[in-house]
């Protein structure tokens, strides 16, 4: 495995990325993607079996990953970026005309590291359930992640991909949920809350597991690692994750206000004062 | 070349927003549903004000749509509040079956409509639409132009009976229609007469349109504007009267050139009184992520695009 303090200068290098990327364009989304860095940086730098500079759509004998809440598409940039599918200064380009990083990730513009496009809320598990079921049928032993919103997961298809994938005994699949508790409204148990998400996972016939930790690098490698021991077993696996939106930037942390804003020159200096540059900024 | 004027540029959105403000007050049957876009909607002043008539759905559109057509039931007008993309293409047979083909009287509000959406790309900026919607037999499709055509034609739809699809957008336009100018749906309003060209446009391109006019003048040629608000009815009466004095026609949009306003204008003409048109529209194409101005140069929906249609229309004519 990397070396864990070398992960981490790397997540701190990727909120630094995150932040720079959506002030430049005054627009995009940091609060989803300062909470996913840590999830990110473990699934492509210790978990997932790929190769960043031979990425095929199809993908075979690859892990993949699908990006269900496409919004939070800085994290997932700068990550791909950093592991070597695209070059790191193209993140400058993000959310500008001609560029491939559009602000949801898109197949359009041929974007190595991504397989669908995303956006749209609550369509990233059936995709991702059709892609399982391909590996199945290619006899393909790799396995498929994803991410989605907790308020992702008030959308009905979810609920859909969900029933599915239990039914048919998906077993080659794990979901992560970025429970943060936030969305655009304010917090989750004020819009429509979502009850007890590890008795309805459960309840459609899936395993879950719950990390506490999800901005603690070693928590969420070592749950990732525990899902894997599931893989095959029968079942769909679900990690429900908490996560703080916003983490690392302290006026970002506590509230759902930075869902969507992005920060202006004053607020970005204050936020890369607390985000050190740790590899070469873009 | 009638003068334009206006003091400030404003968001259609907001029309919007302050039209509901205005049917929180006056009228009770008014309810208000979103889901989980409420700030973007400005749909904030009526959840304070009336936080017992407004129901906060969570990201479930198709859900929305639904307890938007069961609230009918009962006597209720609902206003169900979301991007265009997720207020049409996302709940597409929720609208056709429990709205549309049961007649049920839901105000389908749709902002961030189009390209002029931005940075965000396009799995938000819906181009299709008014396409969509227009097809559902009996929906009435209405895109006005500018803050206070959509203020008014908020107000209007709650007394209009039935399923209306009223599509907004997000940038900041010029805001010049009269704030008094009462809204007529499926009454188009004569912008400019002129005699060389009928330029038709609708939504964010009406402004466009008068530009265009101005740019146009300046080159002697006089062109008559139409901002047809309401696609769906379609003011044929208007638009033959124009033609008939014009012989050509450019329609102007920010959808797709199929399925828009163009091709209702096109498919009335041909069967009445065959005409040259030119498209300003979308041509086939999804959009992508960029700021508002450079997305509709890029794409062809600048008054500049409007001139060239136009001079290209003239050279068609016999
Ligand atoms: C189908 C759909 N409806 C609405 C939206 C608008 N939208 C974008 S993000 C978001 C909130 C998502 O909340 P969550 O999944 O919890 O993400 P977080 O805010 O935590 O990043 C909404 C409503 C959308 N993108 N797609
Ligand atoms: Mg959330």
């Amino acid at each position: 495995m990397a070396n864990i303090e070398a992960l981490k200068k790397l997540s701190t290098q990727v909120r630094r990325d995150i932040v720079r990327m959506v002030h430049a364009v005054s627009s995009g989304h940091p609060g989803g993607s300062l909470g996913c860095v840590e999830y990110f940086v473990a699934l492509y730098k210790v978990i997932m079996k790929h190769d960043p500079k031979a990425f095929t759509m199809d993908g075979k004998n690859d892990d993949l990953f699908f990006l269900s809440n496409g919004h939070i598409s800085p994290v997932f940039y700068s990550v791909l970026a950093r592991c070597g599918y695209f070059p790191v200064e193209e993140l400058k380009t993000f959310r500008k005309l001609n560029s491939r990083l559009q602000g949801h990730p898109t197949t359009h513009e041929g974007l190595p590291g991504v397989r669908i496009a995303s956006g749209s809320l609550g369509q990233g598990m059936s995709v991702a359930i059709g892609a399982a079921l391909a590996k199945k049928l290619n006899k393909d032993n790799s396995i498929v992640y994803t991410l989605h919103g907790d308020g992702e997961l008030q959308e009905g298809q979810i609920w859909e991909a969900a029933m599915y994938a239990a039914a048919y005994k998906v077993d080659n699949m794990i979901c992560t949920v970025d429970y943060n508790g936030r969305q655009i409204d304010g917090d989750v148990d004020k819009v429509l809350p979502l009850g007890d998400l590890k008795a309805k996972f459960e309840a459609f016939g899936w395993t879950v597991i719950e990390n506490p930790k999800g901005n603690d690098l070693e928590s969420v490698i070592s749950y990732l690692e525990k899902a894997k021991t599931f893989v095959g077993k029968g079942k769909p696996i679900m990690i429900l994750m908490n996560t703080e939106m916003g983490m690392g930037i302290d006026y970002m942390m506590g509230t759902h206000k930075w869902h969507g804003s992005a920060p202006n020159d004053e607020q970005l200096a204050k936020a890369l004062l607390q985000i050190e540059e740790t590899e070469k900024d873009y | 070349m009638k003068k334009y004027t206006f003091t400030e540029k404003k968001d259609t959105r907001s029309g919007f927003g302050a039209g509901l403000s205005e049917l929180g007050k006056t009228n009770p049957n008014v309810v208000a549903l979103c889901a989980d876009l409420t700030g973007s909607l400005k749909m904030d002043a009526f959840q304070k004000d009336h936080p017992e008539r407004f129901f906060q759905i969570g990201i479930a559109e198709a859900n929305m749509m639904g307890i938007a057509a069961g609230l009918t039931i009962g006597g209720k007008i609902p206003f169900t509040g979301t991007f265009a993309n997720f207020s049409t293409g996302r709940v597409y047979d929720q609208i056709r079956q429990s709205i549309a083909y049961s007649g049920k009287n839901v105000k389908i509000c749709a902002s961030h409509a189009g390209l002029t959406l931005g940075e965000d790309g396009a799995t938000h900026q819906i181009l299709e639409d008014i396409g969509l919607m227009k097809m559902l037999p009996h929906m009435v499709v209405i895109n006005p132009c500018d803050y206070n055509q959509t203020k008014a034609a908020t107000i209007a739809i709650a007394e209009y009976d039935g399923p209306v699809y009223l599509r907004f957008g997000r940038p900041t336009i010029p805001n010049f229609t009269p704030a008094d100018q009462k809204f007529e749906i499926g009454k188009a309003v004569m912008l400019n007469e002129g005699t060389d060209v009928t330029i038709i446009a609708t939504g964010h391109l009406v402004w466009k349109a008068i530009e265009a006019g101005e740019a146009l003048a300046a080159k002697g040629i006089s062109a008559e504007i139409i901002n047809i608000h309401t696609i769906k009815p379609l003011d044929t009466d208007a638009i033959l009267k124009s033609i008939l004095k014009t012989k050509c026609v450019v329609t102007a949009e920010e959808h797709q050139m199929n399925g828009g306003l163009g091709d209702s204008v096109a498919q009335f003409l041909s069967r009445n009184h065959p005409t040259p048109q030119e498209f300003v529209a979308v041509n086939d194409s999804f959009g992508e992520s960029g700021t508002p101005d450079e997305l509709m140069k890029k794409y062809g929906l600048d008054s500049v695009d409007i001139v060239k249609a136009v001079e290209k229309v003239i050279s068609r004519k016999k």
